[in-house]
């Protein structure tokens, strides 16, 4: 099905040589349920590694910035009283009061550009959307005003704003909700975009944001603010930041490199198991983490190794993260490809509502491998 | 600044006043294009009227009294200098035509619809209460995905609606059920959408509860708060520009309704202030219902509520009680006919009422008031209790009618229920459609795709569920 849904991926299968059947799966329109596949247990954790879930780990970032400097605030609709929306902001209320913890009006516009008018002003503001699909309403303060003013001011007002929030499809709330915007901030020159996976990313990499004088977009992902991680000792300390513009090999491997963000991240791990125990290769995961500055260092020093690339995100495929990620990987490890590099993105249609077809529109662990296989030239 | 340079340099307009208007003709001419890459005008200049005020025209006079400022023309000028405190001024008065005893207390109000119509629009009311209880059961049990249940806003939706034409085009944000029910939206028509059934207007694609109706002229409901209303400014100046170029047709407006919570979004402001200035004949009905999910109105404004906004635009405005049936029915049949005085204007309905239930199926209103709270509500007054009350002092309605009624609506609810819930899925190839306005060639080859391999694979996929099968691809 996924090839009638994924322009991008059909076109270079039909490029490929073999030209394999897909296995009609008798559930054709009723796929298998995708939740519980993507836990990941360390079964050789080092001591000292404690389970978070990704919620858990956003809140302990959240407090510990708060606690750590005072120009920090947490403001969004519902994040106060309520605790948030999906509760990542759970009893900072309590602890911080309503000073630094800050329920708005139902006005994405005028609290972003509140926010961003504190950044000017020099605070550090913690601006949370429900979603980003409503961050929509508020864009001209990040594009326009949050990533350019520092530029427009010739360098006297630095922007220092977090905007953060879950982001892309959810579960069943249709296509005005499910939307990754990965590729629309990664293209804003003066913002940073951050992506996290695990529980270490998530309080790792907003720690960064929020410490970081630019403005961030960290990009979380409501499916995932469940899953439970191990963290190690080192991650639970407050001290601990993950610097933007790094990638992380998830998954180390000699035979395919996927590049690929978010929760993505934990499907390709999946789909990278299963190839090994089907074909003996190995995939190189590299978790992104970072969508802008892009770590090309990381992307081309895998490329070298494994000289077969492919890219997986549920963002659409028209000028989209992965087609950024091909481009780069052309012009800088052309020679070092011994295959056309390969997108897996989510259906270039509005997300449908319905359950099956919603699951067909974005990668699963079984087209990710499928594609792989594929690539590898092992179907 | 030389004209001619200014059209052979950079795009500019945008960015760059025009020369003081004092200096210019009242006709201004404007060069449209750089001889360079003129190819359809002949010349390279046009004269255009000026849009601009003469500065002149409206200079301030010696010695009158009053502001003769552009901005601001009929202001006394005045030697004390005050600030307007908000806090001085009374709130906005809210219009009852029947208290919560079923008592009138309007002395002018006089009803306008026949026993059987106002029993007709009770039966209104009450089906869309019904039906939220058993729907939000349905959710609980995991029938559907989601629900929005109106209890407490029947009297708001069917009220309103009961005063506007078929013909006028609505907008709504997505807790106006009774608004559909009293235009003609089926129990049917509800489940379809419900269960996203191919019978479903909106071919399943949307969330429970985004109901839509062309038949009826109502927007399909979409998620994002508070863009329905500029929208609707934009269907308002549209129906005014159809009745300028044809004035045979009958006069309509734009109904559109809103939550408190969504009038703090820009976009309120935005359609306000833009059918103001258009002069679109719209209605703005907003449901002031106390919560936005878990935020209060003290958190939401700090203004006298939504209605004062409406002033402040220069829009003719009212507040109601919006657990009194008639009076939201009387308010908004005044505001129909407002709303098509002079060639078209906007009017405001504040509408006041209480949100009896959770936000949602995904919200536990518990977490963020008392149950005292809600409970104390429910006893002090309800819409349907207060029609009701009214209807038995007439003596047109009892508690054998009433617990007959219930029964029957309850019956055709659990009907329409099981009979949507047994329909087929949408046709797959819906699956294509609408995407864009037709299919495009990328499409069309995707979807013969998919039916050569159902034709090679007739065994592996049963699609018994989809309405027509594999053949809704051969088109
Ligand atoms: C732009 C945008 N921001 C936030 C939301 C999430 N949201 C959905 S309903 C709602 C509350 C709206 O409250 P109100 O307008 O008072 O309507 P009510 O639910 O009380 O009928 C919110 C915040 C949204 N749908 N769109
Ligand atoms: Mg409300």
């Amino acid at each position: 099905m996924s090839r009638y849904l994924r322009p991008a991926v059909r076109l270079a299968s039909t490029a490929s040589r073999v030209q394999v059947a897909r296995p009609a799966a008798p559930t054709f329109f009723k796929p298998a349920s995708v939740a519980g596949l993507q836990k990941r247990t360390y079964a050789d954790a080092p001591s000292g590694t404690k389970d978070y879930t990704v919620r858990d780990a956003l809140n302990e970032a959240l407090a510990e910035e708060l606690e750590a400097n005072p120009k920090v605030f947490v403001m969004g609709e519902e994040v106060a009283q309520y605790n948030g929306a999906y509760k990542v902001t759970k009893g900072l209320l309590d602890r911080f009061g309503d000073k630094r913890v800050i329920d708005t009006p139902i006005t994405e516009m005028g609290f972003t550009g509140l926010a961003v008018g504190a950044a000017l002003s020099g605070l550090h503001p913690v601006c949370e959307f429900m979603t980003f699909n409503f961050a929509m309403q508020s864009i001209d303060h990040i594009v326009n005003s949050a990533a350019k003013t520092l530029y427009m001011s010739g360098g006297i007002q630095p922007c220092n704003i977090t905007f953060r929030g879950p982001n892309g499809f959810a579960a069943g709330v249709a296509a005005q909700h499910s939307q990754d915007y990965s590729a629309w901030y990664g293209s804003v020159p003066g913002l940073k975009v951050v992506s996290p996976w695990s529980a270490e990313d998530a309080k790792g990499l907003l720690k960064a944001a929020i410490r970081d004088p630019n403005p961030v977009v960290v990009l979380e992902n409501e499916l995932m603010y469940g899953q439970v991680f191990p963290m190690s000792e080192a991650a639970q300390k407050d001290d601990f930041v993950i610097p933007i513009g790094k990638a992380k090999v998830e998954r180390a491997g000699k035979d395919l490199t996927i590049v690929t963000m978010s929760r993505c991240v934990g499907q390709s791990i999946v789909a990278a198991e299963a190839l090994k125990k089907k074909y003996g290769v190995e995939v190189e995961v590299l978790n992104l983490r970072s969508i802008k500055p892009i770590d090309l260092d990381a992307i081309i020093a895998s490329i070298k190794k494994t000289h077969r690339l492919m890219t997986v995100e549920s963002g659409f495929p028209a000028y989209g993260v992965g087609a950024e990620i091909v481009a780069l990987a052309v012009e800088y490890g052309f020679d070092y490809l011994d295959a056309p590099p390969q997108r897996v993105t989510g259906a270039d249609v509005p997300t449908p509502y319905a359950q099956g077809l919603e699951e067909m529109s974005f990668p699963t662990e079984a087209l990710i491998e499928n594609h792989a296989a594929k690539l590898l030239k092992l179907i | 600044m030389k004209r001619i340079a200014r059209s052979t340099q950079r795009p500019s307009s945008l960015l760059r006043p025009l020369t003081p208007s004092t200096h210019q003709p009242r006709l201004v001419p404007i060069a449209i294009q750089s001889s360079k890459t003129t190819t359809t005008t002949t010349a390279t200049t046009q004269t255009v009227p000026s849009s601009r005020r003469h500065a002149s025209s409206l200079s301030q006079r010696p010695d009158s009294s009053h502001v003769m400022f552009p901005g601001a023309v009929k202001s006394a000028f005045s030697n004390s200098m005050t600030f307007e405190e908000p806090s001085k001024y009374d709130a906005l008065p809210t219009y009852r035509a029947v208290d919560q005893h079923g008592q009138v207390v309007d002395p002018s109000f006089k009803p306008d619809l026949s026993d059987e119509e106002v029993i007709k629009l009770y039966h209104d009311m009450l089906t869309v209460s019904i039906m939220d209880l058993i729907m939000f059961d349905a959710q609980r049990q995991g029938r559907l995905s989601f629900y929005m249940v109106s209890a407490g806003e029947e009297a708001v939706c069917v009220g309103s609606a009961s005063a506007l034409s078929s013909e006028d085009v609505v907008f709504c944000q997505y807790r106006e059920q009774g608004v559909f029910k009293q235009r003609g939206f089926t129990l049917s028509d509800f489940m379809n959408q419900l269960f996203a059934n191919h019978k479903d207007p909106g071919k399943g694609r949307n969330m429970p509860v985004h109901y839509g109706s062309k038949e009826l002229n109502i927007h399909t409901i979409s998620s994002p708060l508070a863009t329905q209303l500029p929208q609707a400014s934009g269907a308002a100046y549209a129906l005014k520009i159809q009745r300028m170029q044809n004035p045979t047709v009958p006069p309509r407006v734009v109904a559109a309704y809103f939550g408190e919570g969504a009038a703090s979004e820009g976009d309120f402001h935005a359609a306000l202030n833009i059918a103001a200035t258009r002069g679109c004949p719209a209605v703005f009905i907003c449901r002031n219902n106390g919560y936005a999910i878990s935020t209060p109105t003290l958190e939401q404004y700090r203004g006298d509520g939504i209605a004062s906004r409406g002033l402040g635009y220069g829009i003719d405005t009212i507040r109601v009680d919006g657990n009194d049936f008639w009076a939201v029915r009387e308010v908004t049949k005044r505001a129909r006919e407002l709303a098509l005085q002079d060639g078209g204007k906007p009017v405001l309905i504040e509408a006041m009422t209480y949100r009896v239930s959770h936000h949602s199926t995904s919200d536990d209103s518990f977490a963020y008031r008392a149950k005292v709270e809600v409970e104390d509500w429910k006893r002090r007054d309800n819409p349907i209790g207060r029609l009701r009350k009214w209807m038995e002092a007439k003596g047109i309605w009892d508690e054998n009618k009433e617990r007959e009624a219930r029964d029957s609506i309850r019956r055709e609810i659990l009907k329409a229920f099981s009979q949507a819930e047994k329909e087929k899925k949408p046709a797959i190839r819906t699956m294509f459609e609408d995407v864009y306005e037709e299919l495009t060639p990328e499409i069309k080859a995707q979807m013969k795709e998919l039916k050569e391999h159902l034709d090679q694979f007739p065994e592996e996929y049963d699609l018994g569920d989809f309405d027509g099968g594999k053949d809704s691809l051969a088109k």
